[in-house]
């Protein structure tokens, strides 16, 4: 409703001439237009996929008894407290049926919309195809008020969409209300706060980076929040995606929290509107400084260490604090151990440390997929070189073609070792400080976290065949990760065929702390990877430049 | 060999889309190619094609000897390419990527770089998203003509420089010619062609439809006359080769094709002329003849 109102006032404001949001509509007009496929595709794919998962578990939990057996399991696991949340209602079933997607699926909700309104903005703004726009008549708050009014009004769907789909498959109108609400503020939150990020960085990709790492950020302080005893620690209530999960859908549907998530968003609009006025089209806050007049850059590898080696240190730098954050709260599981029923069961599982160690075993699984991420951006660069004819230039000179794509993926293979080993001894380093064993942990959970190696080396690899025969749908690579990460957690919910969720390579990564290693696996995934890489380049090999 | 590029009967599609049909281009050593046409009719596919990024379906082709697409790396050694749209890493330098061009080209002669880059009058400390269209061609002309190359492929190098500029490249591709090396300059701007090039090849739809020195085009084309004359020529409609023939209280205009001209000299001598001009053609009528011509 808010939208609607918003849309007057710049429907009245742009018949002033000279306003400097004439020409907002016309933009929002063409915003949706350009994305008439995309931006439909992600808001039903995920209202079908909250339908589809609460279809497939309700069977599963016929009487009250069942769904409060199952709650309180999860409630009493502290991994799956960190990495879901609570089930604040064990009675109610859509509660217990969505929450993996309620906190999980508002950080996903929250990068595509940080995607779409970087694309909108900053992108925009880089490739110089704004410039072409605000010398016609278009006002110069007008190109960020209709991204801005663009992801509002595309939260807003998924909001409707996604609560249609809750009550077409069963569940009480008043909850799949508030969980449509959930999901539609994450979505407007995060939409403002990549709206700000687009007004202070000059590329792009550093805007999505800052967006990407706001979402990391608020999913981290809300797992750490959630894991306090009884109701979420404050560290929760800082965190957008935590204001989500406490609305409670299906547990309570405490419709005050929405005025938080509305409120933050009435202060990030004017903060960007403000950092916009601020600064000259095409700029950032933080002004250019002079380069070198002579280079000591001579060869491609060098070029793509130059150009890459930005988003490495962002990423060493994540993965270092989210692993230390993660890895210092394992050992409070026990603590949260409370009913003696527990204890009994997990004694017979193998004590406490299997415990921890599934704990740490699912952290470093969602850092494999996370780092499969990267791989995916790492290597989109090799696309991005080539579509804006930076590639044309390198490969008018001696440099031979698949020497420079090897230059890009190498990195990518390298770069990943990297970020999972840092990640894994950062996770080691936190829970060997609590237990204190730090040479131990640091050095277990680095080998833990280097066994998602292959994993992600096939995620660089498949970019790679993409980039060598269909370059144009390299931006697809995203839709293949968020599919498997999708297959990994809810594959085995929806009683999916084997061979369906095998197809994922994150299904094949051992499952470390904890398990033996399937060294089959493991060379099978390399063998993949290195049969991929071959088909990959065959195709780079024998195509045109794009 | 003394062909330095031969393309012929070079063919290349995108999809549905014929962007090179049957294009015939012979370069000799030593000369300043004029590779004249309008936007879209095929100039950069064809550099394109000649530089082996994109791969052509049909026809044979070979540049200083090599098969570009085959031989891409050894035969980019020896040339440079000055790409029609320059886009520079916005992370750096100018100087940086002259120098990294440079190099992976084989090698950069400091001293001459440092006479281009003031020649043209660069800050090479400037980084890439901050040049102007007109400063982004500079880096890659100056990396160009700053190599040690037997050939120069030039994709309307300036099309976004000042006059100024545009004659300091003009000087730039004379010594380059003086000293032997071999440019295949594409430009739709005539007068630059006129300029410098010593044969011109005219490109439409995908294929040369002209080709030769500017002299044997000329001779191609029409010369357009204006006469004082006594008396009213008489004879001269019938001449087969004479165009657009208007005669006005005794002044007299036509566009005359070059095998008509001794008749229709005669016929004016028959009716006394007074005073005669003739304008050879220019290059810029010899394109709209090839372009007016549906």
């Amino acid at each position: 409703m808010a939208t609607t109102a918003m849309q007057r006032t710049t429907a009245d404001t742009t018949s002033r001439a000279g306003s400097p949001w004439t020409g907002t509509i016309p933009l929002l007009r063409f915003a949706l237009r350009r994305d008439r496929i995309l931006l439909p595709a992600w808001v039903v794919g995920f209202a079908a996929m909250v339908a589809f998962s609460v279809s497939a578990t309700k069977d599963l939990y016929p009487t009250i008894a069942s769904r409060v057996e199952a709650a309180d399991a999860i409630n009493a696991t502290a991994a799956l407290v960190a990495l879901y949340g609570r089930v604040y209602d064990p009675t109610s079933l859509g509660a217990l049926s969505l929450i993996k997607l309620t906190a999980f699926g508002a950080a996903l909700v929250s990068v595509v919309f940080v995607f779409l309104t970087v694309r909108h903005t900053r992108s925009e703004e880089e490739s110089g195809r704004l410039e072409l726009l605000v010398a016609g008549v278009v006002g110069r708050a007008a190109p960020l008020g209709a991204a801005l009014v663009y992801g509002f009004v595309g939260s807003i769907a998924l909001g409707l969409l996604t609560t249609a789909g809750l009550v077409a498959v069963g569940l009480p109108v008043s909850g799949s209300v508030a969980f449509g609400i959930s999901w539609m503020l994450s979505g407007i939150v995060f939409t403002a706060i990549a709206g700000v990020a687009a007004q202070l960085t000059v590329s792009h990709r550093a805007a999505i980076g800052l967006g990407v790492l706001a979402v990391a950020i608020a999913y981290v302080l809300r797992a750490v929040g959630d894991l306090a005893e009884g109701e979420p620690g404050w560290l929760s209530w800082l965190s957008p995606i935590g204001w989500s999960q406490q609305i409670r859908p299906f547990a309570g549907d405490r419709w005050w929290v929405t005025a938080i998530p509305i409120a933050a968003t009435v202060i990030l609009v004017p903060v960007a509107f403000a950092l916009r006025s601020r600064r000259d089209l095409g700029s950032g806050l933080i002004a250019d400084r002079l380069g070198p007049a002579t280079g000591r850059l001579s060869t491609v590898d060098a070029l793509t260490w130059r150009l890459q080696r930005g988003m490495l240190v962002a990423w060493l730098a994540g993965v270092a604090v989210m692993g230390f954050v993660l890895g210092s709260v394992a050992e409070n599981i026990s603590g949260l151990l409370d009913s003696e029923q527990m204890r009994q069961y997990i004694a017979i599982l193998g004590g406490e440390q299997v415990l921890v160690d599934a704990f740490l075993a699912a952290e470093v699984a969602i850092f494999g997929v996370v780092i499969g991420g990267y791989a995916v951006s790492a290597m989109s660069r090799l696309r991005a070189e080539e579509s804006s004819d930076h590639a044309e230039l390198l490969l008018s000179t001696a440099t031979r073609r698949v020497r420079w794509a090897v230059s890009h993926f190498g990195f990518a293979l390298l770069a990943t070792a990297l970020v999972l080993a840092v990640g894994g001894f950062a996770v080691g380093l936190g829970h060997g400080a609590s237990i204190g064993d730090v040479p131990g942990q640091t050095v277990r959970l680095t080998l833990a976290a280097l066994g998602q190696l292959p994993a992600v080396w096939v995620m660089a690899a498949l970019v790679l065949v993409i980039f060598g025969w269909l370059p144009r749908a390299v931006p697809a690579a995203w839709g293949l990760l968020v599919a498997f990460i999708v297959l990994g957690e809810f594959g085995a919910l929806w009683d999916l065929p084997s061979w369906v969720l095998d197809l994922s390579p994150f299904a094949h990564s051992p499952t470390l702390p904890g398990q033996d290693v399937a060294w089959g696996s493991i060379v099978g995934l390399l063998a993949v990877a290195a049969f991929l890489t071959v088909l990959g380049l065959a195709g780079w090999r024998r195509r045109d430049l794009s | 060999m003394n062909d330095v590029i031969s393309l012929s009967g070079v063919v290349k599609r995108f999809g549905p889309v014929v962007a090179l049909d049957g294009l015939d281009l012979t370069v000799t050593s030593g000369e300043v190619h004029a590779f004249l046409g309008p936007n879209g009719a095929g100039k950069t596919t064809t550099l394109r094609v000649l530089l082996g990024l994109l791969r052509a379906d049909e026809g044979a082709m070979q540049v200083l000897g090599m098969d570009p697409w085959h031989d891409a790396a050894a035969l980019h050694r020896r040339l440079a390419y000055v790409p029609g749209d320059v886009s520079l890493w916005p992370s750096l330098s100018g100087g940086e990527v002259i120098d990294l061009i440079g190099r992976l080209r084989g090698g950069i002669d400091p001293a001459r770089r440092d006479d281009l880059i003031s020649l043209f009058d660069l800050d090479p400390r400037k980084k890439g998203r901050s040049y102007s269209k007109g400063n982004r061609q500079k880096v890659a002309l100056i990396a160009a003509l700053a190599s040690d190359v037997e050939l120069y492929l030039l994709d309307e190098p300036t099309s976004g420089l000042d006059p100024i500029m545009e004659a300091a490249f003009r000087d730039c591709v004379r010594d380059l010619r003086a000293e032997g090396r071999t440019i295949l300059l594409s430009s739709h701007i005539l007068s630059e062609a006129e300029a410098l090039s010593d044969r011109v090849s005219i490109i439409r739809d995908g294929a040369i439809v002209e080709s030769g020195t500017l002299e044997e085009l000329r001779h191609l084309t029409r010369t357009t006359v204006v006469a004082r004359v006594e008396r009213p020529p008489s004879g001269l409609v019938e001449l087969a080769g004479v165009h657009d023939l208007h005669s006005e209280d005794g002044e007299l205009t036509a566009q005359v094709e070059s095998h008509a001209m001794p008749a229709f000299v005669a016929a004016l001598a028959a009716s006394g002329v007074v005073s005669l001009e003739s304008h050879p053609p220019t290059l810029e009528d010899l394109f709209l003849q090839h372009y007016a011509r549906t």
